[in-house]
């Protein structure tokens, strides 16, 4: 399977700062696959989405070692202009991201600046706020949104530039539980249906095991656990690491240690539900 | 002791950001507020020490009316800690930092010097006494808003979403620290949108909906209710969520965490190996 | 802060909305120099009346009003001003002349300041920022310019966030001496200010990402076009400028006074 990104022994260190941020870092991101990077605050993996986009090394400067190939672009060689064209980033603050003063504006920012047809950006916008159910906030001022139908702004522009991957650094932070949730289902539309790689990084482990294909967790600039959401989110390590465990993954465990015999475990209430169900009924 | 009475309040754009709520705080009491974004919740906490005053109805602290005091003097019983700490971070040190909410009050050098100390050791900030509080971590200033507000010693801390963008051991800390804070005789009350922090810390819980209160009562009650949390707009943390539908095997459906969880499902499941599993 | 009222754009579909900036440019240049080429009040009267269908064609009578209301002290400056200068070089006399003067100067702020009203009650800035662009003006000033507007509402809640924060923290505002009052704006200021510059370091990456700066000439989904009704709307200001100028020159201009009071 062709790979989009991929990273090979990454390090990294900020400007000024004594000790790299980033130590080591491999991974290989294959296409369409949906990704949730997690893990302690400081462990680097808004510096590792950083380097995805090229904002690493040229925006930040500072020392990078290894390779970061994205797309068939080695993201050292070349602009984030010409990497926007593949990948897509959607920021934590919603407000700091939409500099227009109407949504149709601020969707067609990106494709306004690579200098697209008058045609193509029309099309482009119109099928980008149709994926993302906002065509009715075409002409509306971003102070007249809500957190939530911001951050739906932000991903409908970088849509519009129609990249390979979209990388999401905590989209849901300031968002509350069920918008975040909404933002999820959409965005789990967009890997299903478009095909898009997805990169999220994000703490809301409960919600999302049940959506994303793949668990990245890095502690203290390495990659610590990577695997399907399950393998890693029942593996010893993942207790250690401090990330929060979901709570009926942490039921199943601390059943199991108690020699209760259970199936499979599950990602979702329903599937444990339907578990508990039919061990019941035998 | 904070009572609000029959208040409602609307922003002078027109949005109506309270209506007609009473609800009583009392001494030592430990609150979650919840609700979605636009709820009311933090037009309502403003309410407490005065900086929003209620279009009807009255708000009273201690037994004395908002409208009768200052945001000073209110603010020295009832600590607001906000969302955003760089709304208030402007000194060159977190030792002055500290010390400007104390000088605001009127408290004598030597006592401001003591508590800086002690509120330095309180939130693990002691290295960072003379560093500018713009150098340090997010995390780190949260921390400092934090302590320039415990300085001052108020006997009810209000805090504004605390748990924002913090991962699971820094919310592990900061349970730990509002239990600290209770033994410290001190009211607590906190916003939040995190279920899972609040089933953990098991507060009164205020549920808010379109400016009213659409629930109170213990964490419990509250979080395993599917139909209030549903029009709250509030997702049941996973525990309540799966003994809602277990319900008609004959399971209580006030279940919030792990432990009650196990407790429940241990006696009746089967024993023996593991399936396979992992 | 009424006054500002007469400047934040509304949406609307009247005619006066649908011209182009620039046509709305030239009009609000054209009243400007017409009140200025007029120090009778006669003329001062017709223009502002000229200017009174325009409003209510625009359908903004009720924030031109409340602007009005706003500047009202303005107007009283700039009316009791003129007159005690007029009494003052006059031995003291109260005359039909300076009272007459008086008048007019007020009426001549209040068109002025109608002429700006309506230009900026019926454009929008992102309006104003293609209009800029489209005058040649480089893409970094029209973008600086439009980012700015589209801020300002989230500065003026920040401030207002950053002062309850600030006031919780014991912060008396109102109290104290006028330095001491200076002073207290220091914990609202610094960190607005570190703000604005964190807010600005997180847009330029945004921008980053969004190709910012990819190519010299980038392309705009929307462009303004001068429309049929812009050109008619042109042709009547060169028109109503030429009859200005004749009239100036050439007409006699009706001597309108107004009594002094009996007293």
């Amino acid at each position: 399977m062709a790979s989009i990104i991929d990273v090979k022994d990454l390090s990294y260190t900020y400007p000024n700062f004594a000790e790299p941020t980033l130590r080591g870092v491999s991974l290989t991101i294959p296409r369409g696959d949906f990704v949730l990077l997690t893990g302690p605050s400081g462990c680097g993996k808004t510096t590792l989405c950083r380097c995805l986009i090229g904002l690493i090394p040229h925006f930040y400067g500072g020392a990078l070692t290894g390779d970061v190939v994205v797309a068939n672009l080695s993201v050292k060689d070349h602009s984030i202009s010409e990497l926007a064209q593949h990948v897509g980033f959607v920021f934590q603050n919603p407000e700091n991201q939409l500099f227009a003063l109407s949504v149709e504006k601020d969707v067609a920012f990106g494709l306004e600046n690579l200098a697209k047809s008058r045609a193509e950006i029309r099309k482009n916008v119109d099928w980008a706020l149709d994926l993302m159910g906002i065509g009715g906030l075409r002409d509306a001022a971003p102070f007249e949104l809500s957190g939530g139908q911001k951050q739906r702004v932000a991903v409908a522009s970088v849509l519009a530039m129609k990249p390979d991957v979209m990388v999401l650094d905590e989209p849901t932070s300031f968002l509350d539980p069920v918008t975040a949730k909404r933002l999820f289902d959409v965005i789990k539309n967009l890997n299903d249906e478009l095909g898009l790689t997805v990169v999220l990084v994000e703490h809301r482990l409960s919600l999302l095991s049940a959506y994303v294909k793949r668990i990245i967790v890095m502690d203290e600039g390495q990659v610590r656990l990577d695997g399907a959401p399950l393998d890693v989110l029942m593996a010893k390590e993942a207790r250690a690491l401090g990330i929060g465990i979901p709570q009926i993954m942490q039921l199943h465990q601390s059943l199991v240690e108690d020699k209760v015999r259970l199936d499979k475990p599950a990602t979702s209430v329903d599937e444990f539900a339907a578990m508990i169900r039919s061990l019941l009924q035998r | 002791m904070i009572e609000v009475d029959q208040v409602s309040y609307t922003y002078p754009a027109g949005t109506q950001a309270l209506q007609d709520i009473s609800v009583t705080i009392p001494e030592g009491d430990f609150v979650a507020i919840m609700g979605e974004n636009g709820a009311g919740k933090t037009t309502l906490i403003k309410h407490f020490n005065g900086i929003l005053k209620p279009e009807r109805g009255r708000v009273r602290v201690d037994g004395v009316d908002t409208k009768d005091a200052s945001v000073a003097e209110l603010s020295r019983t009832i600590g607001l800690v906000f969302q955003n700490p760089d709304h208030q971070l402007f000194s060159e040190t977190v030792e002055e930092e500290i010390a400007f909410g104390l000088r605001n009050f009127g408290f004598p050098e030597d006592e401001v010097a003591q508590r800086i100390d002690w509120t330095l050791r309180l939130l693990n900030l002691t290295q960072y006494r003379q560093t500018s509080p713009f150098l340090l971590s997010g995390g780190e200033r949260k921390r400092v808003a934090l302590a320039t507000v415990l300085a001052w010693n108020p006997k009810t801390l209000v805090i504004d979403e605390p748990t924002i963008g913090q991962d699971y051991r820094q919310k592990e800390r900061l349970r730990q620290f509002f239990a600290e804070l209770r033994g410290q005789g001190r009211t607590v009350v906190f916003v939040t949108h995190d279920v899972e922090f609040v089933a953990d810390c098991d507060p009164r819980v205020l549920l808010m909906y379109r400016g009213q209160i659409l629930a109170d009562g213990s964490a419990q009650q509250v979080l395993t209710n599917p139909e209030i949390t549903a029009k709250a707009s509030i997702l049941l943390p996973q525990i309540a969520q799966l003994f809602h539908q277990l319900q008609d095997l004959g399971f209580p459906h006030e279940v919030l965490t792990v432990q009650e969880a196990k407790g429940l499902l241990e006696p009746v499941l089967p024993r023996g190996e593991a399936h396979e599993g992992l | 802060m009424k006054v500002f009222d007469g400047l934040q754009f509304r949406r609307g579909t009247s005619p006066i909305h649908r011209l182009d900036p620039r046509t709305k440019f030239v009009m609000s240049c054209l009243i400007f120099i017409q009140a200025f080429m007029f120090t009778e009040f006669f003329y001062l009267i017709v223009l502002f009346l000229a200017q009174l269908p325009l409003v209510a064609l625009a359908q903004v009578h009720r924030q031109w009003t409340r602007s009005l209301r706003g500047g009202l002290l303005l107007i009283l400056l700039i009316f009791f001003t003129n007159l005690i200068v007029g009494v003052v070089s006059n031995d003291f006399q109260l005359t039909s002349d300076a009272l007459t003067y008086s008048t007019a100067m007020s009426l001549r702020f209040v068109v002025l300041m109608t002429s700006f009203s309506l230009f900026f009650l019926t454009t929008s800035p992102d309006d104003l920022g293609l209009a800029l662009e489209q005058s040649h003006i480089p893409y970094e000033f029209c973008f600086a310019f439009t980012t700015a507007v589209r801020f300002v509402p989230v500065l003026a809640r920040e401030a207002q966030t950053i002062m309850d924060a600030q006031r919780s923290r014991g912060l008396e505002l109102e109290k104290g001496g006028f330095m001491k009052r200076i002073r207290n704006y220091i914990p609202i200021l610094i960190p607005l200010i570190v703000s604005a510059i964190r807010r600005s370091l997180e847009l330029a990456e945004a921008m980053e990402t969004r190709a910012f700066g990819a190519t010299k000439h980038r392309t705009s989904l929307h462009t303004l076009q001068i429309e049929g009704r812009d050109v008619i709307t042109l042709a009547l200001c060169v028109v109503v400028l030429a009859f200005t100028i004749y009239t100036r020159l050439y007409l006699p201009i009706p001597d309108i006074r107004i009594p002094v009071p009996a007293t």
